[in-house]
């Protein structure tokens, strides 16, 4: 582990000022994914400004019926936090899917979405890496890639994003809150992660030194009725080999509304527009299920161990939306 | 038959004698061992698999503030011996593996240790390299025996005509992967050099044997026996990894003897122990089944191919147990061996039977379809009367009893064709297969018997290793010694006390419990029922005069139920029974956890575990706990383990045959078979995971 210089920040704004002005510096939160990469050389930063004790720690309704979570809510507390249970059911199961209890407790909201991928090859020093050092090589490309992207992927990176609570987020159409040295913006969450192209060592959109202060949930009644379903090698402690976060809104048999968001499939959480576009003001059923979970994968190319990942990928949204549409049993 | 003894200890539910010292974090660990002043030593690792160091820049790593020293192949002490290549670190540049030890930086911290190692620029002369274990590659050999010293191959009757000729024939190649044995505790040692003290090198280890470590390791230093002192009271776990010394043993053996007479502590991180502490070789099983139409094995042959490294041998028994499971008038088998550009294999729990007990049992599996047979009915008529391999007479085989009494309690009669049960989302099915271990004593032990204080100390440098060693042969003892447990005071995991076997091979209990019986039967034969303070008595273990006579085995029978996910694939395990043969149980508490434990590790080895060799660099690229899975909680539903209650005369005075390996044995292969009666997928590859059947059910199925 390099030596490094840590201080607490004491407010946002400077917390902001001291890591735009120094080149190495990096913000650490919960610190369940950064100081692995301290500990592995993955990272190597000269200062760490704590942004952990901010109090950016709350859950609160918005005056548009929405919720606004501090970026240092811990995914426990937000897993159970009554407005998310009640709003947004989807968020809570993703979040108690990612993980383990310890991490949970630990990680928070911001670093969560700013987690970078587990590729083991991204993870290990000794394997050449276009993420951790451009042009190097992609060792994932013709190696161990069962974990790989089929979608939005790059011949320099196929590389997935591993959360759970942004593939959940994203379903929901969440915005992120940013502040930079500039001011304060705001950014649609399914902007903020990057595919890969050719600077794959870029997961988002952000620059040196801006922090995320909160993530706002817009109101979306049809939420109530929505779950995430993640297939993963064990039943905790595991990455999603495909995940799917969805909500449905019918009216008789007739989609009215859908969100559907996919995990474990690209660099960033997949938002599956096509398949909402098919599925809004079509009958709910198998048929219409399949046809558009097939529409929304068209464009998937697979690597030599994720082939698996498109079939499982569109059963995954089958089984997803047949469940919120109340249906059961065998289809015949 | 053996002199068995009287019990009352034995057979009770005693508490862990050591567990609330362990809960309170006051049962100190290798490297909790408390020492002053100590240096602390991080590796440097080869970063090519094969090849010749060409150049070692450690100027950064030196002028780090806090860096002690940094050993090299260039300036490391000579070893005496370095005929085991494992063990002869740092003695040359050649590098045999990816991962090989090639330096290690002690410093004043492991942070600055850690620090230093990832500024060692190491150069090599690379040289082209073969990791991957394929049925084509030109790296084979026969090995001259398989471990520990059986023969490589076997071949009675006729097999290939007994094939031919056969009205019911399987044929099926099963692999199972690399897998790694990741004890809790990873691998940690801390080593005192004084040349001028007691011992020369004291050593506080976490191992499965402070003698057997002693034993290896003097030689390798030049020293003595008498030099060497190996402490290694408590033990997180080992599963074999654990049972012969390592190369960081010797690293900081090493260490010690170049700071100056601080203590070198060291403790592998978990990715070091990838490459650095043993595995189990993968495995390509070729298994052939012939049988009349009633289900009759008339042939079985079981061809394996498998690993080892270029600088050492280990050659897994993979079908050792092929030949005593079944009868059939033809048997052969076979190991080959590759010798790759790898680490060394070694021992992981229930070498041999562990691999070798999931490619025949899915194959029973399998034949007992193309019978139409229950597989049950087809293990229950192909149950030998003696050992189908030397004739020798069982010491007591009730597999069928353990088939028939787990069937009745895991509601066996309920099962389904494949495919054919339905509940929600998930498809179900229930599988069984058998499992065995053999009864196992290594000679050699001693125990000390001594009168103190009104107690019995009772001294043997024997191991636990979460095994719960501590609580049961103190209960041994007790009944040896036909006292209460409390007047006994064991001491175990120093080489101070009398020389004891390695605890593996599930012979743990049998061979230091016959030393302790013996030892206090001499006591009380010496001393009387009346001893004066100071009293004692050695004795070793006494030759059991069944051993060559009798075919000492355990069995059991492992049943699973399977739920797989009709629409993504995904597969749990949300039921397992195992009930075992494995005479008397000594302590019903501990040997609950042995066997759930085992049986959780089979479920582990069926669903998740499996290291990744990439093949262009060699080394296991899934180094860690995120993502080497292991079962979780999560995926242990409803386990239960249950035995027989008997006493085998024939094995040892406690009529116990050992109990810490059976219990992985045959689980994978139940899981396998239930996953296949599940949806009517054969999965004959470990670990069964969800890819292989979601490309296979239908988007809709019903």
């Amino acid at each position: 582990m390099m030596p490094f210089e840590y201080e607490q920040a004491q407010d946002p704004a400077g917390a902001v000022a001291t890591v735009t002005g120094r080149p190495g510096a990096a913000f650490l939160a919960g610190g369940t994914n950064l100081v692995d990469h301290l500990k592995l050389g993955i990272a190597g930063p000269d200062l760490l400004v704590d942004v952990s004790r901010l109090p950016l720690d709350a859950v609160e309704p918005t005056p548009d019926g929405g919720v606004r979570i501090g970026t240092n809510v811990r995914n426990s507390d937000l897993a159970a936090h009554p407005l998310v249970r009640e709003q947004y059911p989807v968020l809570t199961q993703a979040l108690l899917a990612g993980a383990s209890g310890q991490l949970r407790n630990a990680a928070t909201t911001g670093g969560n979405l700013l987690q970078r991928t587990r590729c083991v090859y991204f993870q290990d020093v000794t394997t050449p890496c276009n993420k951790r050092e451009p042009g190097a090589g992609c060792s994932a490309i013709d190696g161990y890639n069962r974990y790989h992207a089929v979608l939005g992927a790059s011949e320099h990176c196929v590389a997935v994003h591993p959360s759970d609570m942004a593939v959940a987020m994203t379903a929901l159409g969440a915005d992120v809150v940013v502040l930079g040295a500039a001011g304060e913006r705001t950014v649609p969450l399914i902007d903020l992660h990057r595919l890969p192209g050719d600077s794959p060592g870029r997961d988002t959109i952000l620059e040196h030194g801006e922090l995320i202060t909160a993530v706002q949930l817009p109101p979306l009644p049809m939420a109530r009725r929505s779950t995430y379903h993640k297939v993963r090698d064990r039943a905790s402690y595991a990455f999603a080999l495909v995940s799917v976060a969805a909500a449905l809104d019918l009216d008789g048999d007739t989609v009215r509304d859908v969100r559907i968001a996919l995990g474990g499939v690209a660099h960033k959480p997949w938002r599956a527009s096509r398949a909402e576009e098919m599925l809004r003001g079509a009958t709910a059923g198998e048929e219409a299920f399949v046809a558009a979970a097939e529409a929304e994968l068209e464009a998937a190319r697979t690597l030599s161990e994720n082939g698996f990942k498109v079939p499982m990928a569109r059963n995954t949204m089958v089984a997803v939306l047949r469940r919120l549409a109340g249906i059961t049993g065998d289809a015949s | 038959m053996t002199d068995q003894l009287s019990l009352a200890s034995i057979g009770e539910p005693l508490a862990r004698l050591d567990g609330a010292a362990k809960v309170q974090g006051l049962a100190p660990y290798a490297f909790e061992q408390p020492v002053d002043d100590p240096v602390y030593l991080h590796p440097v690792q080869a970063t090519v698999a094969k090849g010749r160091v060409t150049s070692i820049d450690t100027e950064r790593a030196q002028a780090l503030e806090g860096v002690v020293a940094v050993l090299t192949h260039e300036n490391a002490p000579r070893l005496a011996d370095t005929s085991d290549r494992e063990l002869a670190v740092l003695q040359s540049d050649e590098v045999a593996f990816r991962g090989q030890l090639v330096g290690a930086v002690l410093a004043e911290t492991s942070e600055i240790a850690r620090h230093a190692a990832s500024l060692v620029r190491v150069t090599y002369d690379e040289q082209p390299h073969d990791v991957l274990l394929s049925s084509d590659s030109d790296r084979f050999y026969t090995p001259d025996k398989v471990n520990p010293s059986f023969p490589t191959d076997t071949d009675d009757g006729d097999v290939e005509a007994a094939l031919a000729s056969a009205q019911v024939r399987v044929d099926a190649t099963y692999t199972t992967p690399t897998e790694h044995n990741n004890p809790m505790e990873p691998h940690t040692s801390i080593a005192i050099w004084d040349p001028h003290g007691e011992h020369t090198l004291t050593l506080y280890d976490s191992t499965q044997g402070v003698h057997s470590v002693r034993k290896a390791l003097a030689p390798v230093l030049g020293l003595d026996k008498s030099d060497v002192r190996v402490v290694s009271p408590y033990v997180g776990g080992g599963f074999g990894s654990k049972g012969t010394p390592h190369a960081h043993n010797v690293l900081v053996a090493l260490a010690a003897q170049r700071s100056e007479g601080r203590p070198a502590k060291l403790a592998l991180t978990r990715q070091q122990m990838f490459a650095l502490a043993g595995y189990r070789t993968p495995t390509i099983q070729h298994v052939r089944l012939g049988a009349d139409d009633q289900g009759r094995l008339t042939a079985i042959a079981h061809d394996v191919d498998e690993q080892t490294a270029t600088i050492k041998e280990f050659a897994e028994q993979t079908a050792v147990a092929t030949r005593m499971m079944y009868a059939a008038p033809n048997r052969r088998t076979s190991h080959r061996l590759a010798a790759l550009d790898v680490p060394v294999p070694s021992w992981m729990r229930a070498p041999g039977e562990t691999p070798g007990m999931f490619g025949p049992e899915v194959a029973m599996d399998e034949l007992a379809e193309a019978c139409g047979l229950d597989p049950i009915e087809l293990r229950v008529r192909n149950d030998p009367d003696r050992h189908p391999g030397d004739g020798k007479p069982w010491s007591s085989r009730r597999l069928v009893d353990c088939l028939r009494e787990g069937a009745t309690r895991f509601g066996w009669v309920d099962r389904r064709p494949p495919g054919k049960r339905r509940e929600g989302e998930w498809l179900v099915g229930v599988g069984v297969a058998s499992s065995t271990y053999p009864g196992m004593a290594i000679p050699g032990s001693e125990a000390l018997v001594r009168f103190e204080g009104g107690r019995y100390t009772v001294a043997i440098g024997a191991a636990d290793i979460g095994t719960g060693t501590w609580t049961t042969l103190t209960q041994i003892a007790a009944d040896a010694l036909g006292c209460p447990t409390e007047a006994v005071n064991l001491q175990i995991g120093d080489t101070n006390l009398p020389t004891a076997s390695v605890e593996g091979g599930s012979s743990g209990m049998s061979s230091w419990g016959s030393t302790v019986v013996a030892a206090a039967r001499a006591f009380r034969e010496e001393h009387g029922t009346d001893p004066a303070e100071g009293d004692q008595t050695q004795a070793g273990m006494p030759k059991n005069p069944d051993a060559d006579t009798f075919a000492i085995h355990s069995f059991g029978a492992q049943f699973a139920e399977v739920r797989v996910h009709a629409y993504t694939g995904e597969i749990r395990a949300s039921r397992m029974l195992g009930v075992f043969s494995a005479g008397r149980i000594i302590n019903p508490s501990t040997a609950r956890s042995q066997f759930i434990g085992g049986m959780t590790m089979g479920l582990s080895m069926a669903l998740h575990e499996q290291s990744v060799r990439d093949p262009r660099f060699g080394h296991i690229v899934n180094h860690d706990f995120a993502e080497y899975h292991i079962a979780t909680n999560a995926d242990v539903m409803d386990m239960e383990a249950t035995w027989l209650d008997e006493s085998d005369p024939h094995a040892n005075p406690m009529g116990s045959r050992g109990i810490g390996e059976i219990g992985i044995v045959g689980a994978a292969a139940a899981v396998a078979n239930a996953a296949y009666n599940a949806t009517g997928v054969r999965v004959r590859d470990l670990p069964i995971t969800a890819d292989r059947f979601v490309a296979a059910l239908p988007p809709t199925p019903g």
